[in-house]
């Protein structure tokens, strides 16, 4: 019984169907050229280790290379042949690879910086006035012009502290404070190493590291939220804006990361990143950023 | 910018190259085989085997010809760049650290290593033009510096020689006489081991790191400090730009506190400087390692960086890197 040994082992002739008996001959490969993204599909049709005809979808994205004007010595050395340890390579060696990151030249942050508190008080003197003919003031904060009195974040406070720096020092001398009037009982919250210093502050400083994400798909929820923004910081609240009737996502959502760094890198690397077939927004929740 | 990724080289990098025309860029490592790759697309064209020891330093001739390359097996050896072949070999008592072709491609200044009784030199080799005619004799020895002198360049019109390394201290040579002309002065200068040198497109000024976490520098005819940058790690390479008043230090120590886990593992960045205002513009990230060996490509466009995770990383700048403003 002579076995074909170029055949595959699961293909018998006896064993063919009526209608494939040309199963053993692959299709042709197919090149799908670069489309107006520069996108690539080659798919390629083989039979795999059990001898299943298997296709093969390779999608690459084709980039154009900077333009280099090479001089006619450098057009030469072009065509040079590959010589020691590159002889044997082909073009689809692994040795080079365009990195699948996106490497920016990061600029400093220095949030503090001259630069960056004039521009935020050009912004908000812009926005006050582009508000339209009625300017809104909070008569608590005073400084937001987006909302009345009633509708302000920080209702519970008397008036919001300006910086980050004053915050602990207050807190900490209200710490102090009932520590060393009280005598004997100082509550937990105010004891020294409670958590909250306020739960206010907390939650402001959270607010300031807020992020808004707009055209997230239906079908995006809190944990999807959590899990994409896991990798830039410590994450401490996520929320996804449901619409009750349909129990859907409303396309929007907000995340608060405990750093503002993190928060600031996230923005820089969602905004415009595909999640779930839709093109994602991501930018700060307050419009202005002090 | 999308950064090509060139991992050929085992081992961590020592130095990298571009060649006169800048399509062309010259890889060193620990793994004994110097690489030649395109500047433009990453894609690799050869290898030069030959040498039995860590590679730490390479150069092309301006007509990119002729390499040579230093290594720790003592020897210097000199390549037809096109075919890889070994064209001669010089024989050192040392590894050799550095090597430099001086313009016109007649001379070769090279710097060896002190090693059980000998100190360390910086010799002077003729390069003749016909492999035949080439003797092994230096034109020129100095001995001087205490400890390894990690880098030794031509000064302008290969008048003089500059010569840098783990004494901290920058001297000026007389490239015919081997006399001392000028040191660097002790108070402004480096406090900790020079790991690298690199020169300005003209000439006029060059540029030292070091191990003190900071960058200097110089006027080359007077040695006076002009520039110092500061950064929080020890300084491995330095680069500037041929086209942009910009300075690039790279650098980093292996800190103990990466883990693997670290969500922002690849943070090792090559941080760029505004040459004239001494202020940090901008880092880019991404090796996993300490970055080694830095080089811009002489059109000014692109840049490469090698780190002790053995990656080559090749970056052409995005058209806003040109209208960076301070």
């Amino acid at each position: 019984m002579a076995i074909d040994k170029n055949e595959p082992s699961k293909l018998r002739w006896g064993e063919l169907e009526e209608d494939d008996d040309l199963d053993f001959l692959l299709p042709p490969k197919e090149v799908v050229g670069p489309d107006e993204n520069g996108i690539k599909k080659v798919i390629e049709y083989k039979f795999n280790d059990e001898g299943n005809k298997v296709k093969i979808t390779t999608t690459t994205r084709v980039r154009k290379l900077a333009k280099a004007r090479l001089s006619k010595r450098a057009l030469e050395r072009r065509n040079w042949e590959k010589f020691g340890d590159a002889v044997r390579e082909d073009v689809g060696s692994r040795l080079t690879m365009v990195s699948t990151e996106e490497i920016l030249l990061e600029r400093p942050r220095a949030p503090g910086t001259k630069q960056e508190e004039m521009k935020v008080a050009g912004d908000s003197l812009a926005q006050l006035s582009k508000g339209g003919a009625v300017l809104m003031v909070c008569r608590t904060c005073g400084k937001k012009g987006d909302h009345w009195t009633s509708k302000c974040p920080y209702k519970d406070l008397a008036a919001p502290v300006e910086t980050f720096v004053e915050k602990p020092a207050a807190s900490e001398a209200s710490v102090a404070a009932p520590g060393a009037g009280k005598g004997a009982y100082v509550p937990p919250s105010m004891r020294a190493g409670a958590e909250r210093t306020t739960g206010s502050d907390m939650r402001r400083r959270n607010d300031e590291n807020s992020v808004r994400v707009t055209n997230l798909s239906e079908d995006t929820r809190e944990p999807d939220l959590h899990e994409l923004f896991r990798p830039f910081g410590a994450v401490t609240r996520v929320y996804v804006a449901m619409d009750q009737k349909t129990g859907t996502s409303r396309g929007f959502g907000f995340v608060n990361f405990v750093n503002r760094e993190d928060a600031q890198r996230a923005i820089n690397k969602l905004n415009g990143y595909g999640y779930d077939n839709l093109i994602l927004r991501v930018e700060w929740a307050t419009p202005r950023t002090n | 910018m999308r950064p090509i990724l060139m991992k050929g080289h085992e081992r961590p990098l020592t130095f990298l190259k571009y060649n006169r025309d800048g399509d062309l860029l010259f890889s060193c490592a620990k793994d004994h085989t110097p690489t030649v790759w395109f500047a433009d697309n990453g894609e690799r064209l050869g290898t030069y085997r030959g040498h039995n020891g860590a590679v730490w330093t390479c150069d092309v001739s301006r007509d990119s010809t002729r390499l040579l390359t230093g290594s720790a097996d003592q020897t210097v050896k000199l390549w037809n760049v096109q075919t890889g072949t070994q064209l001669y070999t010089f024989n050192f008592g040392s590894p050799a650290r550095s090597v430099e072709f001086a313009i016109g491609d007649k001379l070769a200044v090279i710097t060896t290593d002190p090693f059980m009784d000998l100190t360390s030199a910086i010799h002077v080799k003729r390069i003749a033009k016909d492999q035949t005619e080439q003797t092994e004799e230096s034109l020129l020895v100095i001995k001087g510096p205490q400890g390894r002198i990690n880098r030794a360049v031509w000064g302008p019109l290969n008048r003089t020689i500059i010569s840098a390394g783990e004494d901290a201290v920058i001297r000026i040579w007389d490239s015919e006489t081997g006399k001392l002309l000028r040191e660097s002065d002790k108070e402004s200068g480096h406090k900790k081991t020079i790991t690298s040198l690199t020169k300005a497109a003209d000439g006029s000024h060059f540029l030292s790191g070091s191990l003190d976490k900071s960058a200097k520098l110089w006027d080359t005819r007077t040695l006076t400090l002009i520039k110092t940058y500061g950064t929080e790690r020890p300084v491995n390479a330095v680069a500037m730009s041929p086209l942009l008043d910009h300075v690039v230090l790279g650098g980093g120590q292996d800190a103990s506190a990466v883990t693997t886990t670290d969500h922002r593992a690849g943070k090792f960045e090559a941080k760029f400087y505004d040459k004239i205002l001494q202020e940090e513009i901008g880092g880019v990230k991404g090796h996993f390692g300490p970055i080694n060996a830095l080089a811009f490509n002489p059109d000014g466009k692109s840049f490469s960086s090698g780190g002790e995770d053995g990656y080559v990383r090749l970056h052409h700048f995005d058209p806003d890197y040109f209208n960076i403003k301070i």
